[in-house]
Parts: C-alpha cells; sequence; structure tokens
C-alpha cells in the first residue's frame, strides 16, 4: 500500500478566505488572531516588564526596523548589504540637529527620517541602473568608508562622536514611541507589499524588462522604495541616538549590516512579519549570550548561512503554513 | 619626493591589485559571489603563522600549505555552500558573506588578536633606487603583482579553463551544450580565487601585523577597486589600482595620511556619477540586456 | 492631395554593437491602420529593429518619429506612454502569479490611467475582460491559473492581451506565432484582425508567411540589418534580392 503526503488548506482558512467569513466569529477569530495576538501582547505586556527586559525590547525593535526595512528594499530586488549606512546617517542627523541646534527629539526624529531617507537615496540612486550585486557592493562598502571618513577627519565629533544628547523624558515613552514606530512600519509595509503597487514593485525585482515594457519607470518606482526603506532605517538610527544619548561611528557599524539581514533571512525573506520575528529571536538570544563576546558575530554569520541554505523560506513562511494548511496521508492507488 | 612617490605609489597600487585579482575572478569573471574573501585572506595568514610558529614548518613550505589550504577551503566554501543555494545570486552574497564573517569573528574570539602575529619578510633588507629606499618585500609585492596580472590576463583570455571560467558567467546553459562542466569550473574559479587570496596574503602581510580588521579591509578594498574598475574586467582591476593606488600615494605624501580613504570614496562616487558598472566594464546598461 | 503623416517614421536606422552592425540604414514608413510585415532571415535586424523603436536600445545613428514626435533615444517607459507597446519573442510572464494579475502591471502605467481619465478602475475586471477577448476560457477559469502552468499558446496569448492592456496605438509583435500549433496560429490571427478594425497600426515580425501574408498590407524585408525590399506581399515575393537571399522556412 502506497502513501503519500497531501497538502490542503485547512477547512477554516478556505471558509474564511472571502467576505462571508464576516457572519461567523470563528472564521473572524481565524483571521484576526495572527495579527491581533502579537501586537496586543507587546503593547500590553511590554510596560509590565522589569527596566532591563524593556531596554532589550527597545534594542530588538531598533533591529526590527532595520530588518523590516532591509526587506523593503529586498522587494525590489535591491540586495542591502550596508543597512548601518541608514542607521549612521539617521544618526548623526538627528545627533547634530540635537547637538549644534538643540532641537528636541519630538523635531529631530520626523526630521533626521525624512531628510536621512532623502539623502540615502540621492546618494544611492546611481546604482539603481545596475544589477542588485552592485548595489549589494556599495551599500556594504560605504558606511564603513564613511566610517573612517569621519575618525580621519574628525568631523561631527570624530572618534568620540557627539555625546550628551538628549534623552527621551522617560523609558516608557520611548518604548511607546519605537512599539508604535514598529507596528506602523510592519502593517504599512504590509499593505503597500500586498496591493498592486507592491505587485509592481515586487515584478521590477523579478522580470525587470517586462515592467520596463509596460509603461512604467522603473527606476523611479526603485527610487521610491529606497526612500521607505531607507526612512525606516534612519527613524532607528535616530531613535537610537536619543536612547543612547550618543551618536557616533558606531553609528556604521557592520553590526548594524549583518544583523536585519540575519534576522530577515531567519524569519523569512520578503514578509515583514519574518524580520520581525527574526529579530524577535536573535536579539534577545545575542543579549542573553553577551557574555561570549565574539561570538555573537560568529553565530549571526553561522546562523546566516544555515538558513540560507537550509531554510530559504524563513520560519514565519513556515509557522503561515503549518496556520493555514494541513497536512494529512492519502492512499495513492 | 617624486621618486618615492612613484615607486611607493606602484607598490600600493601592486598591493590593491593583488587583493582585487582573486576576488575579480571569482566574481567578476565567473560570476560566483565569494564575500568570504577577506575571510580567506585572513585565514591564510594565520595558517601560516601557524605552521611556521606552532608546528615549525620552514616559512616557504608553510606558505605553499597555507596556498593550497585557501584553494581547498574555496572548494569546501563551493561544495558545501554555494552548490546548493546556486543561481541565486543574491542568496549566494549572504550565504557566503554570513560565512566569513563566522570564520573572521572566530579567529578574534579564539584571542588570534596581537602583535605577536606577524609574519617574517621574505628577504631582509632594502635596497635604494637613486634616494628612495625601498625594501625587497614590497618590490617583491610588485613584482608578483605583475607577474600575477600578466598570467591572470593570459589565462582568462587563451586558455581553455579560463575561457570557460567566463563562460560559465555569460550564459551557463550554453556552456553546458558545449561541454563544460559549470558545477567543476565554478569550484576551480572558487579555489583560483581563494588561492590568489591566499598568495596576495602571504606576501602582504609581513608588512604590518595579522589582524581580524585586515579581512574586512580587504573586502572592502577589493569591493574599491571592482567597482571603479569593472567588475570582470583584469585591464580594469589594473587601472583602478593605480588611479587609487597612486591617488591615495599622492594624498599622503603631499597632503595628510588620514585622507586616504577619502580618496577611494571619492572615486567611487564619480565612478558612480560618470559610468556606474566601473570604467572597464562589459555590463552594458539594463535596456542593452535584451 | 497633401500626403498623410506617417504613424511612424524611421530615418537612417543604424544601431552597431562594437564590431556588429545589426540595423544598418532602415528608412520606412508606417501609415496609421496598416499592418506591415517584417520578414528576413534569423539575425537579419528584425528584434533589434523593434528594439530601436521601442527604447530598449539607443540608436548609433538615425531617427524615429512617431506621429511627427522625435522619439529616438527615448527610454522604454516614454515610449509606451506614447502609445507603442511590444510583445516579447521569448516569453516570460510573471510565473508565480495567476494569469489575470500578470496584466495588473501594465494596467498601472500611467498611459492607461490617463486614457481612462484619471482613474484605474478595478483592475482585476479589466484583465479578466482583456484575457477573455484573447481566448481564455471564461468558463474554465484559464485565467486563474499559475502562468507557470499554462502551456505555450496560452502564454502568447497572454503576452498579447499585455500589450494590448496598454491601449496602444501602434502594437509591434515580435515572433507571436513562433512555437504554435496552425490551430492555435489560426484562432489568435482573428483577434490581430479585429484590432486592425479597432483602428490599430501593427508591425509583425514573422517567419511563419503563410500566415502573414494572409493578414498583412506590406510587408518589409530585411538582411544583415538592411532593408532589401518593401511593398506589397506578392511583389516583395517576386523581387530577386529577397529570392537571392534567405525567403524564410516555414519549418517550425
Amino acid at each position: 500500500m502506497n502513501r503519500r503526503k497531501e497538502r490542503i488548506d485547512r477547512g477554516v482558512k478556505a471558509r474564511s478566505a472571502d467576505i462571508f467569513a464576516l457572519t461567523s466569529y470563528r472564521e473572524m477569530l481565524y483571521l484576526m488572531i495572527p495579527g491581533a495576538v502579537p501586537v496586543v501582547a507587546l503593547l500590553c505586556f511590554s510596560p509590565m516588564l522589569s527596566d532591563y527586559w524593556r531596554e532589550v525590547i527597545i534594542s530588538t525593535a531598533i533591529y526590527a526596523l532595520l530588518a523590516m526595512s532591509w526587506d523593503m528594499l529586498m522587494c525590489a530586488g535591491l540586495l542591502s548589504l550596508g543597512q548601518s549606512l541608514f542607521f549612521g546617517i539617521g544618526s548623526y542627523i538627528s545627533g547634530s540637529l540635537n547637538y549644534y541646534a538643540g532641537l528636541p527629539p519630538i523635531l529631530t526624529l520626523p526630521i533626521a527620517t525624512i531628510l536621512g531617507g532623502l539623502l540615502c537615496t540621492v546618494l544611492l540612486l546611481p546604482v539603481l541602473r545596475l544589477r542588485g550585486i552592485y548595489f549589494a557592493m556599495v551599500t556594504l562598502v560605504v558606511p564603513l568608508m564613511l566610517s573612517r571618513l569621519v575618525e580621519a577627519t574628525r568631523i561631527l565629533g570624530g572618534t568620540e562622536g557627539l555625546t550628551g544628547l538628549t534623552p527621551f523624558p522617560n523609558q516608557l515613552t520611548a518604548l511607546f514611541i519605537i512599539q508604535l514606530a514598529l507596528l506602523a512600519t510592519l502593517f504599512g509595509f504590509r499593505r503597500i507589499m500586498g496591493s498592486d503597487y507592491g505587485l509592481v514593485v515586487k515584478g521590477i525585482s523579478d522580470n525587470d524588462r517586462s515592467v520596463m515594457s509596460a509603461g512604467l519607470n522603473i527606476y523611479w518606482y526603485k527610487a521610491q522604495v529606497l526612500f521607505l526603506g531607507a526612512s525606516v532605517g534612519c527613524f532607528a538610527g535616530a531613535f537610537g541616538t536619543h536612547m543612547d544619548m550618543f551618536a557616533g561611528m558606531p553609528g556604521f557599524a557592520l553590526d548594524y549590516s549583518i544583523m536585519p539581514v540575519a534576522a530577515a533571512v531567519v524569519g523569512g525573506v520578503g514578509t515583514f512579519a519574518g524580520p520581525l520575528i527574526g529579530a524577535f529571536i536573535l536579539v534577545p538570544l545575542s543579549e542573553m549570550l553577551r557574555a561570549l563576546g565574539s561570538l555573537r558575530m560568529v553565530f549571526y554569520g553561522l546562523f546566516l548561512v544555515v538558513f540560507v541554505v537550509g531554510m530559504p523560506e524563513g520560519i514565519f513562511a513556515y509557522i503561515q503554513r503549518k496556520y493555514q494548511q494541513m497536512e494529512r496521508w492519502v492512499d495513492v492507488s | 619626493m617624486l621618486l618615492g612617490t612613484l615607486i611607493y605609489g606602484f607598490v600600493n597600487s601592486a598591493i590593491l591589485a593583488l587583493l582585487a585579482m582573486g576576488f575579480n575572478l571569482t566574481f567578476g569573471i565567473s560570476g560566483v559571489a565569494n564575500f568570504a574573501y577577506g575571510a580567506v585572506y585572513i585565514f591564510s595568514g594565520f595558517s601560516v603563522w601557524i605552521l611556521l610558529n606552532t608546528l615549525g614548518i620552514p616559512y616557504l613550505l608553510a606558505v605553499l600549505i597555507a596556498i593550497l589550504l585557501a584553494a581547498l577551503m574555496g572548494l569546501a566554501i563551493y561544495y558545501g555552500v554555494i552548490l546548493r543555494i546556486k543561481g541565486m545570486p543574491l542568496s549566494e552574497v549572504m550565504a557566503t558573506f554570513g560565512l566569513g564573517l563566522a570564520i573572521m569573528e572566530l579567529f578574534r574570539y579564539f584571542d588570534f588578536v596581537g602583535f605577536r602575529y606577524t609574519l617574517p619578510v621574505f628577504i631582509d633588507g632594502s635596497f635604494s633606487i637613486g634616494d628612495v629606499y625601498i625594501d625587497y618585500q614590497r618590490m617583491i609585492i610588485g613584482l608578483i603583482a605583475i607577474g600575477l596580472t600578466f598570467g591572470l590576463y593570459l589565462f582568462t583570455n587563451h586558455t581553455r579553463t579560463g575561457l570557460a571560467f567566463r563562460a560559465i558567467a555569460q550564459d551557463e546553459r550554453t556552456a553546458l551544450t558545449f561541454g563544460i562542466d559549470a558545477d567543476l569550473v565554478g569550484g576551480l574559479s572558487m579555489a583560483l580565487g581563494c588561492a590568489l587570496a591566499a598568495i596576495a596574503a602571504v606576501v602582504i602581510l609581513p608588512l604590518g601585523t595579522i589582524a581580524v580588521e585586515g579581512g574586512y579591509e580587504v573586502l572592502i578594498n577589493a569591493l574599491a577597486v571592482c567597482i571603479v574598475g569593472g567588475l570582470g574586467s583584469t585591464v580594469g582591476i589594473l587601472v583602478a589600482s593605480v588611479l587609487i593606488g597612486y591617488s591615495q600615494t599622492i594624498t599622503a605624501n603631499y597632503l595628510e595620511p588620514h585622507w586616504m580613504m577619502l580618496v577611494s570614496l571619492i572615486a567611487i562616487a564619480i565612478v558612480l556619477v560618470v559610468k556606474p558598472s566601473g570604467l572597464f566594464s562589459h555590463q552594458k546598461e539594463l535596456e542593452e540586456r535584451i | 492631395m497633401t500626403e498623410l503623416t506617417p504613424l511612424l517614421r524611421a530615418s537612417n536606422l543604424t544601431k552597431k554593437f562594437g564590431g556588429v552592425t545589426a540595423v544598418s540604414n532602415v528608412d520606412f514608413d508606417l501609415q496609421e491602420g496598416q499592418l506591415l510585415g517584417v520578414i528576413g532571415p534569423n539575425g537579419s535586424g528584425k528584434t533589434t529593429l523593434v528594439n530601436l523603436i521601442t527604447g530598449f536600445v539607443k540608436p548609433t545613428a538615425g531617427r524615429i518619429e512617431f506621429r511627427g514626435k522625435d522619439i529616438t533615444g527615448w527610454p522604454p517607459y516614454k515610449v509606451v506612454s506614447e502609445g507603442i507597446s511590444r510583445t516579447f519573442q521569448m516569453v516570460r510572464p510573471f510565473y508565480q502569479l495567476p494569469a489575470y494579475k500578470n496584466l495588473i502591471v501594465p494596467l498601472y502605467s500611467p498611459r492607461v490611467k490617463k486614457l481612462a481619465g484619471g482613474k484605474y478602475g478595478n483592475r482585476d475586471a479589466v484583465a479578466l475582460d482583456l484575457l477573455e477577448e484573447v481566448g481564455f476560457e471564461r468558463d474554465a477559469h484559464v485565467s486563474y491559473k499559475k502562468a507557470g502552468a499554462l502551456p505555450q499558446g496560452y502564454l502568447k496569448r497572454l503576452e498579447l492581451a499585455k500589450s494590448m492592456a496598454l491601449r496602444p496605438d501602434l502594437i509591434i509583435l515580435d515572433e507571436l506565432f513562433s512555437g504554435l500549433s496552425l490551430a492555435e496560429v489560426a484562432s489568435i490571427v482573428p483577434i490581430i484582425e479585429k484590432l486592425k478594425h479597432q483602428g490599430k497600426t501593427i508591425i509583425m515580425i514573422e517567419h511563419r508567411l503563410k500566415e502573414l501574408f494572409r493578414i498583412a498590407d506590406r510587408v518589409m524585408v530585411l538582411n544583415y540589418g538592411r532593408k532589401i525590399a518593401e511593398g506589397k506581399a506578392k511583389d516583395v515575393m517576386e523581387s530577386p534580392d529577397v529570392k537571392e537571399a534567405y525567403l524564410g522556412s516555414e519549418a517550425e
């Protein structure tokens, strides 16, 4: 007797596929739980944690923002190996505005986000015409060079950086702001990429010739996506600056480039929720392994390799599949 | 001063060319992403050190073993990682990058840090050209760079294996129909590229210490040269190395040494504006790739 | 009687790729509403000509005018906005998407929005209608199948639908019939004839001469990048130059 595994949609998934889901509580719950539960859990439980764990959540959220920013760029086929570029630029802009012009965080954050996004987009515009590999190469090289540039020219505080910046009024406010940003980014990006606009963007990544011949200027779209991703990255940098009350060369550190990629690969590229999950796994994990020093980077590197090779779809896709489909054995006649 | 700049600029260019060559061979010419390049460089350096100091093997033999080890490492990376994700260049980049990162940081974790990690020069002493003193090691670097450039040029343009390297980057399926074993060729290219990294390591590292940061520097410099010169073009690498090398030396001698990094950045910026795919690249703009 | 401005005019069009001259001094005029067939042996520069007209490749020399406007060297998206669309010889849809979703991208373009008076409307519905027009049977739900699961005949029709979605004035079909059986070709020809009735101007690059000559008003022959004949199909085939050059075999 031969059997094979069959995978089909769960009953509840099929029933909740169209508008009639509105008529049943069970189906509505099925649809809303994956989105609502983590959000509610995060918003409600995080203020109840100790100071130390709140810090961890905040730190995780910063990395999660960088990871989602990475994912957005990836949707258009732009592989960024330099998220730290956005982080560093956002950090320096908000830090400088605060240090030299005395602007409070409530102003520096939005300005750094938009201005930083524009700056990074303009900086990377020439590379958009080339293959994705060039984007990877340039984004890898530029932040590392900028860091050494700051070191060499000693501008913007040089190796010491800008210190004594304005912090947030209290940790709870910071927690609230970053979580808001996190959820806005998550749901916003998912919404954008789920729409027809997102289809066009993914089309560019898949088959750019086809999109070009459909009358769309692919570079304009790539630039838009770049701006979206860069802005979120710059926000993360600006936020981090006010958390640490410091802006400096470490803003361009490799860590900010690698971690988002590892998180996205682990969580699932292209899903936005995946990078978020990836960050929420990797960052606390590395926090617990903090005692091991450099091993953290070894660990990110290995995670990257293992997941790219072994589970390219990522954890989120796996969970989603389990949630939506069931597997069973069937007889093969 | 001028003679000094001329000579040391040449050495600097030679160093950059050596660093970029291996990376260009694998990535530019064969289309196989090897972002673990810096790690291989450092690995080779430390291998020689370990063979020399811990195992007491004679220097020349240690160097040869290290080069061989690097080639094997390249093969291992290819068959272990790259083959499994072949065809998705972005995944190749991510995976090899992660691997390289893990390797380099592993060295740092095991405390291979410090001034005692140096390699002896091949020939001690220096000689003078005019009133400029230059040490033999630097001269050796220059000669090896020239030799390898010629060798690579001949190899990729006039030998069957070299042409096969280029074939698999251009159109793998067509290459297959010509009887080129794309997997094997890719592996060879990777091995050769890593061997070149090792050669670069053993001649350049004696000038300083073997440091994990050096691995990142190597990757940055190789990438910078390739971006400016154009991926895939041996001539481009040469020109870019000379351009950047001399600009850096001139900056260091006539301005201030710490502006050297700015040179590479400016070079990249100019190239991106003028000819984004690199000065001598064969990449056509997107529209022409129909 | 004044001469009508041709819809498309190519003057002295030349394209060199390094040492290879793909297209050499090609001139032609195309009046609105005509169907021009472009034939010639492989490598005669037909696809390069299309690439030149649609902006995928910039000419080394020469001019292209569309409705009197100089569109030489314009990027593809601008050319499409003017009203020229094309199909590709190598059909590559978005394999992971259902067939009708493939049309969302062209329906997203600015030209469609402009022609629809500033609103896009329901793209899904328009896509499904468009597919039905090109022969995707509605009741068999073929439009909902993943593009990767469709056979070549449907993919070619999808390609045609994509170019029609842009509501062009000039459609260029690059070897649409290649790889199709006689029956499939026979089922697509009426769609092209209908386009012609709607007043569209069409350029067809083809190797299948019998089918082409039935619907083409005029035919142009290229060989080694040069135009060697132009005129009615019958006259062109009588030309000694064309007879001497490769006439194009029908063995598919």
